[in-house]
């Protein structure tokens, strides 16, 4: 048996080109919205990535997670404080009846039912398996209507042209754009950079993990503490969940 | 003067205003560019406010060209003689300042070169996504309507093409309230009652801007518009007014009340600056009051003026009023923490400021002026000039 069926084979090459063209091209999109899972292995829907927030670690006047998400993300001031993008933020609150206050990060929410995604026309705005909710910047097509939805303020518009841009974080002028909870370096298997900034601080007011596994330190924690969602009225089932308010 | 040198005059005149509409829809297309060009930060919309005059500008005339429908569905659907010569005019208009709001809506994307990309990607939960097949769905059929109309051999379908028109406007009207009245995290606008108080808005906004074009239409050929008619449409007006107004009161008082978002009508109603002025003054005053009173003055049928003045208040309270629907509910901040007071270099807690630009201004004038082309050179070219009573009518033309 020494005859090669060779048009068997040209047959299971074109089939096995065809199949990894089916399997690459996802990936090929997702690199393209700012992220580095390597191509064809998608995001699992076994995972939701999930965040912890302790505001009673957080220092008013601390900006570290700020600083860090700027620097990583390429999101940096144009000195026109009403357009600039931002997209963690520091919010100071002070309980109306107590007095008591609070300083806490707030960024996109990774809602589980994201009004962001149900209201975008174009499906830009989508939620991955794993929870992360992302703009397709090929989609977009700019009309804010997401931004009204998000209940978080999480959203920024691209006012003007941006340079020295991340090449794993592609930004535009006229789409709009919010914490992609680093997705980039989660498929690397590495932390968000405001979560990795905050530790380095000794603060250690933000722990980033998986919410699906009971015996990641994040569950644990959810499991032993109160800690709340914020407008958890709207039942949109956050995923960044903060302890101490 | 004859009528032959006074056909001369109003023919250079009809070009000299298509001209100038034209001027002025090419300037809204040149702001469009610069804005797309340089960024929205050449607008005063920001993050904040990130919907700002081209709205304003597109949301009225997209409602109103609903409204103005409502004149052939008086006549097609309920069979009203005095309305049905008008349905013409009526379904013209309504596909002149639809496609002048869309071209506004379209070009004030962030990526209005994506145009394709929102014609082949839709989300079918997203309500825009739904108005933009209701809007498209509506040119067809006013077209249908309109063929049926004017094609003497059509006529026989005209009823059935009215009712469909009836029908999809309605569902439009109610999607584009649903636009805002799905955005339940805002205080301004998560309310059952938008999408009914947009369809009566679109019915006050329609018929206002309807008697107005009417009066140009017949001052421009020297005739009288027949009492009697003019009446009815007052009158009519004059319902849809205070409906509008009813509707308003009871979405303040339900706001107040029943969603107990007291600090957002506190804002609006008594020290929310700008917005407060274009309640009272604009929409409720100007826009409301003062038309109501000149449509119900004891002889406002006979004073063309006045019927014509009061419609064109209307229009100006009804700019008002989604102004301040539109700006002011996105001025007063969103609360995210309710119960605590917040502050932030985003601007959390505070009211939010916005300045319309003049690019922005000049691009929802354009969107007014694509939609005062399509009629004008339509009304000349084909046969629009309602034509029901010529009976009454004196011809004014004088020929010494
Ligand atoms: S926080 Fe806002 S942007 Fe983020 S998923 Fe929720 S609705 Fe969307
Ligand atoms: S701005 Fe972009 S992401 Fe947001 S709703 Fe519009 S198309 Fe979707």
């Amino acid at each position: 048996m020494s005859k090669v069926d060779n048009s068997r084979r040209n047959f299971i090459g074109a089939g096995a080109v065809a199949t990894a063209g089916l399997v690459i091209a996802p990936g090929v999109t997702l690199f393209d919205m700012a992220n580095a899972k390597p191509a064809g292995e998608a995001a699992s829907s076994a995972k939701r990535w999930g965040m912890l927030i302790d505001s009673s670690k957080c220092t008013p006047g601390c900006n570290d997670c700020v600083t860090a998400c700027g620097k990583e993300n390429g999101v940096a001031s144009t000195g026109h404080p009403q357009t600039d993008p931002q997209w963690i933020r520091k919010i100071e609150l002070k309980e109306l009846k107590s007095g008591r206050s609070h300083s806490l990060p707030m960024m996109c929410q990774h809602c589980a039912e994201p009004p962001c995604v149900d209201v975008c026309p174009t499906g830009a705005s989508f939620k991955r398996a794993d929870g992360i909710v992302l703009v397709d910047r090929h989609i977009c097509i700019g009309c804010r209507y997401c931004m009204m939805a998000c209940p978080y303020k999480a959203r920024s518009f691209v006012h003007e042209e941006h340079h020295d841009q991340n090449p794993d974080v592609p930004r535009g002028k006229g789409c709009v754009e919010a914490c992609t909870l680093c997705v980039h370096r989660v498929d690397n298997d590495q932390q968000p950079a405001c979560v990795e900034a905050c530790a380095a601080g000794n603060k250690d007011a933000m722990l980033f993990g998986d919410l699906n596994d009971p015996n990641s330190e994040i569950s644990k924690r959810i499991a032993t503490y109160a800690t709340t969602q914020v407008r958890a009225d709207l039942a949109l089932n956050t995923g960044v969940r903060y302890q101490g308010i | 003067m004859n009528i032959d040198s006074f056909r001369k005059i109003e023919q250079s005149v009809f070009y000299a205003l298509v001209a100038v509409i034209g001027l002025i829809a090419m300037i809204g297309m040149g702001a469009s560019y610069y804005m797309e060009e340089h960024g929205h930060v050449v607008t005063g919309m920001n993050n904040q406010i990130v919907w700002g005059m081209p709205h304003v500008f597109a949301v009225f005339l997209i409602v109103a060209a609903s409204g103005v429908l409502n004149v052939a569905s008086i006549g097609s659907v309920f069979g009203k003689t005095i309305y049905k010569a008008r349905a013409p005019l009526s379904g013209l208009l309504a596909i002149a300042m639809l496609a002048g709001g869309l071209t506004v809506l379209m070009l004030d994307l962030g990526r209005p070169d994506r145009l394709i990309v929102a014609m082949t990607h839709y989300n079918f939960k997203s309500v825009f996504a739904l108005n933009v097949i209701l809007y498209t769905g509506f040119f067809s059929i006013v077209a249908i309507y309109l063929w049926t109309m004017m094609d003497r051999k059509m006529n026989g379908f005209s009823k059935y093409a009215g009712f469909g028109a009836f029908i999809w406007r309605l569902a439009l009207t109610t999607a584009t309230g649903s636009i805002f009245g799905l955005l339940v995290a805002r205080q301004a606008y998560a309310s059952a009652l938008l999408a009914p108080m947009f369809i009566i808005m679109s019915f006050s906004f329609g018929l206002a801007v309807f008697i107005t074009v009417q009066s140009v239409m017949y001052r421009w050929n020297g005739l009288v518009l027949d009492e009697a008619v003019r009446r009815r449409m007052k009158n009519l007006l004059g319902i849809f007014v205070s409906a509008v107004l009813y509707f308003t009161i009871v979405y303040h008082l339900t706001n107040l009340y029943y969603a107990k978002q007291v600090a957002f009508e506190r804002f609006i109603l008594l020290d929310g600056g700008i917005y407060t002025t274009l309640f009272w003054v604009g929409q409720i005053l100007l826009g409301t009051l003062a038309p109501l009173a000149m449509l119900f003055y004891p002889d406002a049928a006979k004073k063309c003026n006045m019927v014509f003045f009061a419609a064109l208040l209307v229009i100006i309270g009804g700019m008002c009023q989604i102004y301040v629907l539109i700006i002011g509910g996105q001025a007063f901040p969103l609360s995210i923490f309710p119960g605590m007071t917040e502050s932030s270099s985003f601007f959390d807690g505070q009211i939010h400021s916005y300045s319309p630009s003049l690019p922005e201004f000049l691009l929802g004038l354009g969107g007014v002026a694509i939609a005062g082309l399509i009629t004008t050179i339509a009304v000349r070219v084909l046969h629009f000039m309602p034509e029901d009573d010529f009976r009454h009518i004196e011809r004014r033309v004088i020929t010494d």
